[in-house]
């Protein structure tokens, strides 16, 4: 019945002239617009979801340990001092490390030990490919002393005995990740805070297109640059013994982050309704009460972001920490020692690893690892962002 | 003998190249509700802006001619703006709370001109909303965020946020065209109340709210000051032409 009486309606309304609405149309060119939009979204969704995949997959045999009984080829070795890679722990060979990083070293003496150093690098490296060989056919045995090494302080992947304690290179990263934060995030916020609301028009545009400019610097320059420039000058001001460190390498990378805060933060606070402004200054506040006791913390959820934004950029950048940050994997709290960070490593060994070799998959569980990390850190900034600051913001 | 509080003298306003105030010249007395009415676009709102020098945030405008409060010209070279907005609040049209606490709205004021105590804090917060008539509304949620309030209460909030300075003038820019009736009223109540202690100065749209609270009233028309007189004699017997159309809703 109800069937009848809309047939009959819709009859009437035409009859009568006047627009029907009851009947649904298909429109083609919604219709495939939504479906390519989706589309591509899902696509890069399974892309990245695929890297992971990737990634992780990789890095799962060292966790496939069959054999718990394998004799501990540490014992064996533990007096091998065929170390490669990083480790200057020998104070007497630091200094040689650091001539070998391009400055001028007056003391013929120090040039001998690099090369004494270098001869060794050699020799190891076939001692590298005879381990090698070697563990091609005992991966259980290798896998199950790489897992029991994964959380000790010392990274010597390329040893007779490797060794692949990446505490020290987590330890390394987050050093570096909050020196440059420390150094990055204060300047960035002070100068979106200036450009937001102090500097005039003309000033603003030029300000923020300049420093916005540095965002897409390739950081292979900023890199250099603290190779050659900053490192020198930084360590004529604070008389460190390692040229290259975890601090150097902080500053150039929150040179590298800037950018990127500077201008979340920027268009944070430009965002701030305007009426805030008025309302602030109609109470007789000054410019600059206004701006730090009202527009900076009504930004606040988009300068949260953007600095969760710029500790990401730290965190994944490769060329900044292999260039400037010494690459030792040292495991300490002081800043004037270099450490290895994660992104660096995996930068500098990848390329010269055994394809399916126990070195290639904790290169690959070091990769999982940073993505695990960013990953938590935007999980981080999304929940604490909307669920906290939001709601005392809004009040809801 | 009235005081006069406020005092112009051939006011002339330009933005950019227009003429947005021609020839103001009024004499605005302590102590009562002066309200402007006008139009849309008659000026009413940026000479009320100009009483407090809000104006100087806006690019490109220029005065002409003499503001005195309390017989200082306040566009003089001297004066200090920060100070003269501390005697001269104001309250916007739309409520603007900040994103912050009650109770740190209302604390803002004394907080920036260094009141720290805690204990005179709290005292001048609660006096501040006790005389905006919000007291009893939020004394149990002090520390809840001031943008979970109604429209009516925000705007409250902010006549005690601007009170809690402890202003002189106070200047109101249409504050209740926004709110339902029942929040109007509590306003008007209030502003009422308020002249005991403040010199208020109230633009509105609505007429009838100019003939309940106001003392006096100024009829502003395209830029032009045309009547100011007792709010009694313009609405039962203006001496302008234009001022009789409007009221009696025939333009405008």
């Amino acid at each position: 019945m109800a069937k009848k009486t809309k047939k009959a309606k819709r009859s009437e309304l035409t009859d009568s002239g006047l627009i029907d609405i009851t009947k649904r149309k298909f429109r083609w060119s919604d219709y495939l617009a939504e479906k390519i939009i989706r589309g591509t979204a899902f696509l890069s969704i399974t892309i990245i979801i695929l890297i992971f995949f990737f990634v992780f997959r990789e890095s799962m045999p060292i966790f496939n340990t069959a054999k718990p009984e394998v004799k501990t080829e540490t014992e064996k070795t533990s007096g091998n001092t065929q170390e490669t890679y990083g480790e200057v722990t020998d104070p007497a060979t630091a200094p040689g490390v650091k001539g070998a990083d391009s400055t001028v070293s007056d003391q013929p003496e120090l040039q001998e030990q690099y090369g004494d150093i270098k001869d060794n690098v050699i020799v190891s490296d076939s001692v590298k490919n005879a381990a090698y060989t070697v563990s091609a056919g005992s991966g259980h045995d290798d896998n199950q002393s790489a897992l029991k090494s994964l959380l000790t302080k010392d990274w010597v992947p390329v040893s007779q005995n490797p060794r692949y304690g990446i505490l020290s290179l987590i330890i390394g990263t987050f050093k570096i990740t909050i020196i440059s934060i420390l150094f990055a995030a204060p300047l960035a916020i002070m100068a979106a805070l200036y450009t937001a609301s102090f500097a005039g028009k003309r000033l603003k545009e030029i300000i923020k297109p300049t420093i916005e400019l540095l965002a897409g610097f390739p950081s292979v320059v900023i890199g250099f640059f603290a190779l050659m420039v900053l490192a020198t000058f930084l360590q004529n001001i604070f008389h460190y013994d390692t040229r290259l460190n975890s601090f150097v390498g902080g500053i150039a990378m929150g040179i590298a982050a800037i950018p990127i805060i500077f201008t979340i933060t920027e268009d944070a606070l430009t965002a701030v309704p305007r009426t805030f402004n008025e309302a602030s200054l109609a109470l007789g506040a000054s410019k600059w009460q206004t701006a730090f006791f009202v527009i900076l913390p009504a930004a606040t959820p988009g300068i949260f972001a953007a600095v969760l934004l710029g500790i990401g950029r730290v965190f994944g950048e490769t060329m900044i920490a292999l260039m400037a940050t010494g690459n030792a994997a040292l495991m300490d709290l002081n800043p004037f020692t270099s450490v290895r960070t994660l992104a660096a490593t995996i930068g500098a060994e990848m390329a010269e690893v055994v394809f399916g070799d126990t070195h290639y998959n904790v290169l690959f569980l070091i990769g999982s690892l940073l993505f695990i990390f960013t990953f938590i850190l935007n999980a981080i900034a999304e929940f604490y962002v909307k669920g906290k600051l939001m709601k005392r913001i809004q009040g809801k | 003998m009235i005081h006069e509080k406020i005092h112009t003298e051939n006011m002339f306003l330009h933005y950019g190249s227009k003429l947005a105030l021609n020839d103001i010249s009024i004499q605005i007395p302590e102590k009562k509700v002066t309200a402007f009415i006008g139009p849309s676009g008659c000026g009413k709102s940026t000479f009320l802006r100009s009483l407090n020098r809000m104006n100087d945030l806006i690019d490109g405008v220029k005065i002409e001619g003499k503001i005195l409060i309390d017989e200082i010209n306040i566009y003089d070279k001297n004066i200090d703006v920060v100070t003269l907005r501390k005697k001269v609040g104001m309250v916007f049209q739309k409520s603007n709370p900040f994103a912050k606490s009650i109770y740190e709205n209302v604390a803002y004021g004394p907080r920036i001109n260094g009141v720290n105590d805690r204990k005179q804090l709290d005292e001048i917060v609660e006096t501040a909303l006790k005389n905006a008539a919000i007291w009893e509304e939020v004394k149990d949620r002090m520390n809840d965020s001031a943008m979970g309030l109604s429209g009516g209460q925000q705007q409250r909030l902010c006549i005690a946020r601007t009170l809690a300075v402890n202003p002189e003038i106070v200047l109101m820019d249409e504050p209740a065209s926004a709110l339902d009736p029942l929040s109007t009223s509590k306003i008007e109540e209030l502003i009422v109340q308020l002249k005991e202690k403040y010199t208020i100065v109230i633009v509105t749209h609505n007429m009838q709210q100019a003939a309940r609270i106001s003392d006096l009233t100024a009829f502003f028309y395209l830029g032009e000051l045309i009547e100011f007189d007792k709010t009694k004699k313009i609405f039962t017997n203006p001496e302008k032409k234009q001022t009789e159309d409007y009221i009696t809703g025939r333009f405008g």
